[in-house]
């Protein structure tokens, strides 16, 4: 097989894959973008959410995502650092901790729906909550993004390391200036994938964060989520099909909306100091 | 007295290497805690299955009786082997699509290209799991049931979840490419390797063991999707017979009966959710065999 | 930069803070069936803005988990799609919808009315072509619904039958997913909410329903009590309702919520 052949190959795949993307893109507009327009997104649901506009769930949604993130990425980062930098390659507590996190990643998202209503809004209190909804995203999120995060951080050439020692620098040191920085792609990759669970996520969300549709007033009330929205409407409500692909539609803008927001600041934090040798 | 001088206490506290030593520390507790979440959602499991678990034991889960609930007939095997089948199906797919697409991004397209598919693989990673069995309900069902009926299958499962999880493989797989020391493709460019054999030979099997790890969390995500399959396989607990087969997987059952179960019926459809987590935990035991080597360059 | 995260995590705090001034005696919480919940939900939203001052929170996880909550106290109210069981005399249920159930094939199936044994053979698999029930030579695609369903209790009720003798070849979840189902599939049959079904066939999907046992099935038909399937909606409360409880289910079986009983498809109760 030649090098021509190989690179058609990969051509085509990537074709291919692009283009069965666009059908569905393309299904999502068609069947939403009737039902779309700015008092969609700025007005609340009335008649089950059939019509009016879906304002407070976008609130809600962004709500949900903050929490998530801003509880699973620190979080999650200091896991990968210590998996990567301070424990010992060969010790117990390396495999089983990650042993631990694959596994994790596998547990089905409504048997989180599940646990994150037993411990998070009945054990811990926290009931019907954003907060409650939030915590349970960020138990999915987490292995997901320790998982990339670290692989990226192990795959920093020893050299540097090695560089940085010589230096004088100590280990914290040498993480914060020149390891997470060249490690940045797949952190950034770990918070893309973390992101799009979160966004992606309903079965979790219907047990913890709620059906309620009115605006939150803080993290401690119920809110809908766009994707629990968007089942509601599709798979249970009657009639309610163009508003749940508009809502589709919607959700599609916040997930890039907040790709591109952790592509930016992976890049302003960690920056782009460090060149490739 | 001298321990409490301040200047003492400063020097002793702040110099580099405590601190390295309470990073250390901290970020440990941080490691662990991670880890007995875990547990948590282990012991959750089990005490929700316990009723089951010690009424009849694991057992009765593999009996041949069929899946009857309400009648005390618990038998889970045509599901399981679903969950496996689909998740199998899938990663076949999604693997070299996958695959494929981190490699074009990585060194066959031209910058905007390359920014534009990994924008849209990131987009494909979020949209919700009932955005894509709609379309698989809507769109792809009728398709097959054209060649077959019912048209809601395995097969339709598969090319769901194929879809699903085609974003985690290429996404971190790109990642794991872009981490390569650029002096290891540099030396194979010098010793006049083709583009096909420096991707093949030399860059996939030095980012192997991110690759691997990206497949491990593509598979765990496969078995634990639940509304997407709901949607388009058709759910007769019966076993993956052909890939026109109506069949229900583990994940779908606990989202189709959860609701309304009491009991025994409720207490096994916990019991299936332990089963998936402890395959899942086979399955990673398995792969961290495959890819016990050198992590550090 | 450092001042942005200041001011986000600032933001956060505050938002953190705030609490639910509401609580106590004006606040309800109903879960329960997801099949009432966008009608409660509806019917919450007119009550409280007819009574400022009042929260009134409605939240799914299906009928059992409504019984379940209604006894153990963690919902003032629980919404149940069914009637209630004799093991569930605990509790006190307050009718305030009814939902006929009823069958529909696809429009192109030529096949007008099937009788309650013809239905039966399908089901069972007896019979497995649409030629040996009236209609084309075309296999037969059957949809069930999924166990516990009170929808699927209803059907086997009727005929007679165990969920085991069924011979399925799709199981759906919710309504929709019938719906969807059968309108792509020209060999299909199943059951799903007539209300709902009507909506689907007046905007176009290609569904039709059946008559049953020779009477057609309208939601009129259903209220009048002359269709012989359908199944009550029901709020559940355990001892006697709280005073907030007692006001929204007296406003639920009220006439003024007709229109959002229609609004969902569903059938308001006929006047005594």
């Amino acid at each position: 097989m030649g090098d021509r052949i190989f690179s058609f190959i990969v051509w085509t795949s990537a074709a291919l894959v692009g283009s069965i993307f666009l059908w569905i893109l393309g299904d999502i507009v068609l069947k939403g973008f009737s039902h779309f327009s700015l008092s969609f997104l700025l007005e609340h649901p009335e008649d089950a959410g059939r019509s009016g506009g879906i304002f407070p769930i976008i609130i809600s949604t962004a709500l949900i995502l903050l929490v998530a993130i801003g509880v699973s990425v620190p979080f999650g980062l200091g896991v990968a650092i210590w998996l990567a930098e301070f424990s010992k390659q060969s010790g117990k507590a390396v495999s089983s901790t990650r042993l631990t996190l694959d596994v994790l990643a596998g547990v089905p998202s409504i048997v989180y729906g599940l646990f994150g209503n037993a411990f998070f809004s009945i054990f811990l209190g926290l009931g019907f909550s954003i907060l409650s909804g939030g915590l349970t995203l960020a138990c999915m999120i987490l292995p997901v993004f320790i998982r990339t995060a670290e692989t990226g951080l192990s795959s920093v050439n020893h050299s540097w390391r090695a560089g940085a020692a010589a230096l004088g620098m100590n280990k914290t040191a040498a993480i914060w200036h020149i390891l997470l920085p060249s490690a940045a792609p797949a952190i950034v990759a770990g918070l893309v994938l973390g992101i799009g669970r979160a966004t992606a996520e309903t079965a979790a969300l219907i047990f913890t964060s709620g059906y309620v549709d009115r605006m939150p007033g803080s993290l401690m009330d119920s809110g809908r989520a766009l994707a629990v929205h968007i089942y509601d409407l599709s798979m249970n409500v009657t009639g309610g099909d163009s508003a749940a692909y508009a809502s589709a539609l919607t959700l599609i803008a916040v997930i890039i909306a907040f790709n591109i927001m952790a592509q930016t600041m992976t890049d302003q934090w960690l920056g782009k100091r460090v060149q490739r040798a | 007295m001298i321990l409490l001088k301040p200047s003492f206490l400063y020097r002793l506290l702040m110099n580099k290497w405590s601190i390295d030593r309470g990073a250390s520390a901290f970020l440990a507790v941080l490691a662990g805690l991670s880890a007995s979440l875990l547990v948590l959602v282990v012991i959750f499991l089990g005490k929700e299955s316990w009723p089951v678990l010690s009424h009849g034991g694991w057992h009765m889960f593999l009996s041949g009786s069929g899946w009857y609930p309400l009648e005390g007939q618990f038998g889970l095997t045509p599901m399981i082997l679903a969950s496996l089948a689909m998740m199998a199906g899938a990663i076949i797919l999604a693997v070299p699509f996958g695959l494929a697409g981190a490699i074009f991004v990585r060194f066959y397209a031209p910058p905007v290209l390359a920014g534009t598919y990994k924008a849209m693989m990131a987009l494909l990673a979020g949209i919700p799991s009932v955005v894509f069995g709609l379309w698989g309900l809507t769109v792809l069902v009728p398709l097959i049931g054209q060649i077959q009926p019912p048209g809601s299958s395995l097969l339709a499962a598969i090319l769901i979840l194929a879809l699903m999880i085609l974003p985690t493989v290429a996404l971190t797989s790109f990642a794991a490419l872009e981490a390569i020391p650029h002096n290891i493709l540099n030396g194979a460019q010098a010793l006049g390797m083709t583009r096909k054999g420096q991707i093949l030979f030399v860059a996939v099997p030095a980012a192997r063991a991110s690759i691997i790890g990206g497949i491990l969390l593509a598979m765990a995500r496969a078995l634990g999707e639940t509304m997407a399959v709901l949607m388009v396989a058709g759910n007769v607990v019966q076993n993956p017979d052909s890939l026109f087969t109506s069949v229900r997987a583990l994940t779908a059952n606990i989202a189709l009966e959860m609701a309304y179960a009491n009991d025994l019926h409720r207490a096994s459809l916990f019991a299936s959710g332990l089963f998936l987590t402890a395959l899942v935990f086979l399955l990673s035991w398995l792969a961290s065999y495959s890819s016990k080597d050198v992590r550090h360059g | 930069m450092k001042t942005r995260l200041f001011l986000l995590i600032a933001g956060f705090l505050t938002v953190l803070s705030g609490s639910s001034a509401i609580a106590g005696e004006n606040k309800l919480v109903l879960t329960g069936s997801s099949t009432v919940a966008p009608l409660a939900l509806e019917i919450a939203k007119r009550l409280e803005k007819e009574n400022p001052g009042i929260r009134v929170d409605v939240q799914t996880g299906g009928s059992s988990r409504g019984i379940n909550d209604a006894r153990m106290g963690l919902a003032d109210v629980g919404m149940v799609s069914r009637a209630l069981k004799p093991e569930e005399s605990d509790l006190t249920p307050y009718t305030i919808a009814m939902d006929g159930i009823g069958m529909i094939v696809h429009k192109s199936n030529p096949v007008q009315k099937l009788s309650d044994e013809q239905i039966k053979d399908i089901y069972t698999g007896a019979i497995e072509n649409w030629k040996d029930a009236g209609g084309t030579d075309m296999p037969i695609t059957v949809v069930n619904k999924a166990e516990g369903r009170s929808t699927l209790e209803l059907f086997l009720h009727h005929f007679s039958l165990k969920n085991s003798e069924i011979k399925a070849d799709v199981v759906i979840g919710d309504n929709q997913q019938g719906i969807k189902t059968v309108s792509g599939n020209l060999g299909s049959i199943g059951y799903v909410s007539i209300g709902t079904a009507e909506y689907e066939e007046q905007h176009g999907t290609p569904i039709r329903l059946l008559p049953m046992e020779g009477i057609p099935a309208t939601g009129e038909n259903v209220q009048k009590e002359t269709f012989p399937l359908s199944r009550q909606l029901n709020l559940v409360v355990k001892n006697t309702p709280s005073p907030l409880a007692r006001k929204f289910i007296k406003y639920a079986q009220s006439k003024d919520v007709h229109d959002l009983i229609e609004a969902q498809f569903f059938v308001p109760l006929a006047d005594e």
